[in-house]
């Protein structure tokens, strides 16, 4: 009998089927690849590398606010200082971070094999280091970066001292003009996926409840986009062609940019935070043992968020010479927004009441979240109402609300969901004692950082200034601290998800014995998720404790998983 | 643009055609992956829609922004501007709205297998379109103001330009159906391409004849 001899090729040594979380071959990263998995990982490491980016011109800001004088940095450039943390958290790290989740969870939790449409995926991508650099470009030109803070408002951001074309002020319009064509594009991308491609019996009620706040947050991404596209045209044709939209002078209405900014640039928030609620919703029931409580209001309650975040726009400009009666409609609509997120919050307490908690890093995080989000949610209604934020409008009172829910709420969930789909998505552990030190440190970091920013907004410090009476100091040099305690968390951090991809513990399939569709893939799971055997689902998410299995042949399917 | 980025790559896609588009899913196999192939193209006319969808709210608030400074400016039209001539624009109007139903001719033509014929409404859509860009240039070079005239000179060339724009577009996309056409077997894994740019083509014309109204035909304040 002869054998046959096997086909050696040196290449496929190292990897006989090319998974895309795995550390090996890394070049794929740096290559126009159509694989949802591959953009996924592209998205969240270079959104963490301008998080380090927007990290840094916050503590310079903050070390420039730890005495009243402006004696750190001119308080010219403090403007930009504010301006391009604001754009580059936003435009360069949190939109892009949930797109990179978006990719990674969305077709492996309905069982697709990639996005409706990887071409179209990977140019959304590429898009994102194109609108970086132009971004990051604006430190150079003559003039330096915008300065007329992240809402841009006419006429400040119409001036042109210098009377160049290629300025600050142009180049931020040109990357947020980029940014939300790359947005609308991957809104069309998630949103086409999530309604088209679901595995079978995946019915609308057994989806998982970060495809619907993904489907939620894209809507938002649909609705509102184009509405800032049309403003910032027509705020740079004032800026460059000599036009007069928004210049009174000329018989334009600066308060129509306000307008047609905040109605993207509110339910932008909610597009950041919808995502962060189904971390939430996907990772307590995991660590809680319990399923989710109120699966279907949860579910619901997200679009509900979205039809109320187009309505609510005008809160932002309560003190901008709005009318009177928009005041009253306005202030109205914005505390309805808290009876659907209440739901959420409540049900989420519900799913942690007498669940038998598992404190992983993941949880921690999420908990903490959830912490902060309470808390930031009565501020916002207090800023919702009108004399409240007649008072506190534009101090540092707004300030902590907004980084209570950007930073502690939202990048919290991000935190969350790195730890909680690491292994599944790289194959390998993150290090649970590097992960709790980050944890703590993130904790009491934002604690400090921005309970103390209430405090001095209270007290009536305004926003947007480089130099303050000596009465606020204790609270800014709390805050600064706590900014620097911010920056010290990243190290831990950076540390585990480096050396934990590099030579981290293998990741089983299921580390966290959660129930899920993502959960019944190998990790990382291989180029095509499920390729032609998309398992059948037969019953709702969050099983926990309730013994029935969530697809056909189950056992099948876990099998499979232990012999590989 | 619509049709090679809608799209999977063909050899990723064994059941997608030389277009890259399968039919646009049916209905009765529910979402996903049917009876069991492997295909992850043939959602371009769902993502199409969304895509438009998303697309006519540019110009709800471009409309929006005409209105709201319309009815707020001090001074309007610019000095010694009485208004914008109607007629040679309403002759525009009724030859780019008309070409809906020639588009529509030349996608029922297709359907029916019949090429030739659908090539040649096809042409006569394309030629319509370009006729209504052509008058809309001729316009712009005729008028007494430009873009930096007042509030109106800004709405006025913004809106049109923009929309022209589009009309510009919407005929390169049809060039390239029309290209397409001749390719072999092109129309195997469905037509989904047509599809989209016939349906982009509609939605060029619905803004028109909103921005018609308001650009022309309500003229006083």
């Amino acid at each position: 009998m002869t054998t046959t001899p096997i086909p050696f090729d040196p290449r496929t040594l190292r990897a006989p089927h090319p998974v895309p979380g795995a550390p090996d071959n890394w070049r794929r990263f740096f290559t126009f690849n159509t694989d949802a998995k591959v953009i996924g990982i592209q998205y969240i490491a270079l959104a963490l590398l301008f998080l380090l980016v927007g990290g840094l011109l916050a503590m310079i800001m903050r070390g420039e606010l730890i005495t009243p004088p402006a004696d750190l940095v001119d308080p010219s450039v403090y403007n930009g200082l504010y301006t391009m943390h604001g754009t580059v958290m936003l435009f360069l790290f949190l939109f892009p971070i949930l797109n990179g989740f978006n990719n990674l969870l969305i077709p492996p939790m309905i069982g697709a094999p990639d996005m409706a449409f990887p071409r179209l995926n990977a140019l959304a991508f590429w898009m994102f280091p194109v609108f970086g650099v132009v971004l990051m470009a604006s430190f150079l030109v003559p003039g330096g970066p915008a300065s007329s803070g992240w809402w841009a408002y006419p006429p400040l951001s119409t001036q042109n001292p210098l009377g160049l074309l290629i300025n600050g002020q142009f180049l931020w319009i040109l990357a947020v003009a980029i940014s939300g064509v790359s947005s609308i594009l991957g809104a069309v991308n998630f949103c086409t996926t999530i309604i088209r491609m679901r595995a079978p019996g995946m019915g609308w009620f057994r989806m998982p409840i970060f495809c619907w706040t993904a489907l939620a947050a894209q809507t938002i991404q649909l609705a509102g986009l184009p509405v800032l596209t049309a403003g910032a045209v027509m705020l740079l044709f004032d800026l460059s062609f000599g036009t007069s939209f928004f210049q009174p002078e000329g018989g334009g209405d600066p308060m129509l940019y306000q307008h047609f900014f905040w109605f993207y640039s509110h339910p932008a928030v909610y597009v950041m935070v919808l995502p962060v609620f189904g971390f939430f919703s996907e990772i307590f029931p995991v660590y809680a043992r319990k399923p989710l409580f109120g699966y279907h209001v949860v579910a619901i309650a997200s679009f509900g968020i979205v039809f109320l975040s187009l309505i609510v726009w005008v809160h932002h400009m309560f003190t901008s010479g709005t009318p009177q009666w928009m005041r009253h409609v306005f202030m109205v609509t914005t505390m309805l927004i808290a009876v659907p997120t209440g739901i959420k919050v409540f049900a989420w307490l519900a799913t942690l009441w007498r669940g038998k908690l598992w404190l992983t890093t993941a949880m921690l995080f999420a908990m903490g979240g959830v912490f902060n989000f309470i808390f930031a949610g009565i501020t916002g209604i207090m800023l919702a109402t009108v004399p409240v934020d007649v008072h506190v409008g534009n101090t540092y009172f707004v300030v902590g609300h907004f980084h209570t829910v950007i930073f502690s709420t939202i990048t919290f969930g991000v935190y969350a969901a790195i730890y909680h789909w690491f292994a599944k998505f790289t194959g390998r552990m993150l290090y649970e004692g590097l992960g709790k030190v980050h944890f703590v440190l993130t904790f009491v970091g934002a604690q400090l950082n921005f309970l103390p920013m209430h405090w001095a907004g209270l007290m009536g410090m305004p926003r947007r200034v480089a130099s303050y009476d000596p009465e606020f100091a204790l609270a800014n040099v709390l805050a600064s601290l706590g900014a620097f305690l911010l920056g010290v968390a990243m190290i831990p951090f950076l540390l585990n998800l480096v050396s934990s991809w590099v030579r981290g513990a293998r990741a089983p399939a299921n580390p966290w014995q959660a129930i899920g569709l993502e959960w019944l893939l190998p990790s990382p799971p291989p180029a095509e998720n499920f390729e032609h055997d998309v398992p059948t689902v037969i019953s709702g998410p969050y099983g926990y404790g309730l013994g029935h299995p969530l697809v056909a042949d189950q056992e099948r399917y876990e099998a499979r998983l232990k012999e590989g | 643009m619509a049709d090679s980025l809608f799209s999977t790559p063909a050899a990723l896609d064994p059941t997608a055609g030389p277009q890259g588009s399968g039919a646009a899913g049916s209905p009765e196999q529910g979402p996903g992956h049917g009876s069991g192939e492997h295909a992850h193209g043939g959602y371009n006319l769902t993502g199409f829609v969304i895509f438009l969808a998303s697309e006519s709210l540019i110009f709800a608030a471009l409309f929006a922004a005409y209105i709201v400074l319309k009815g707020s400016a001090p001074l309007w039209l610019p000095a010694g501007v009485e208004g914008l001539e109607v007629r040679e624009p309403l002759i525009n109007t009724i030859v780019l709205v008309s070409s809906s139903g020639v588009a529509w001719l030349a996608e029922r033509a297709l359907h029916r297998r019949q090429l030739v014929r659908f090539r040649l409404w096809w042409l006569l859509t394309m030629a319509m379109g370009t006729w209504f860009v052509v008058g809309q240039a001729r316009e712009w070079l005729g008028l007494p103001f430009g873009l930096g005239d007042g509030v109106f000179g800004a709405c006025f060339y913004l809106l049109t330009g923009f929309h022209g724009l589009h009309v510009i577009t919407g005929v390169l996309l049809m060039a390239l159906m029309l290209w397409r056409s001749f390719r072999p077997g092109n129309y195997d894994g469905g037509e989904a391409g047509v599809t989209s740019v016939g349906l982009f083509w509609h939605f060029v014309d619905v803004i028109w004849i909103v921005l018609f109204a308001l650009l022309y035909l309500w003229q006083g304040r």
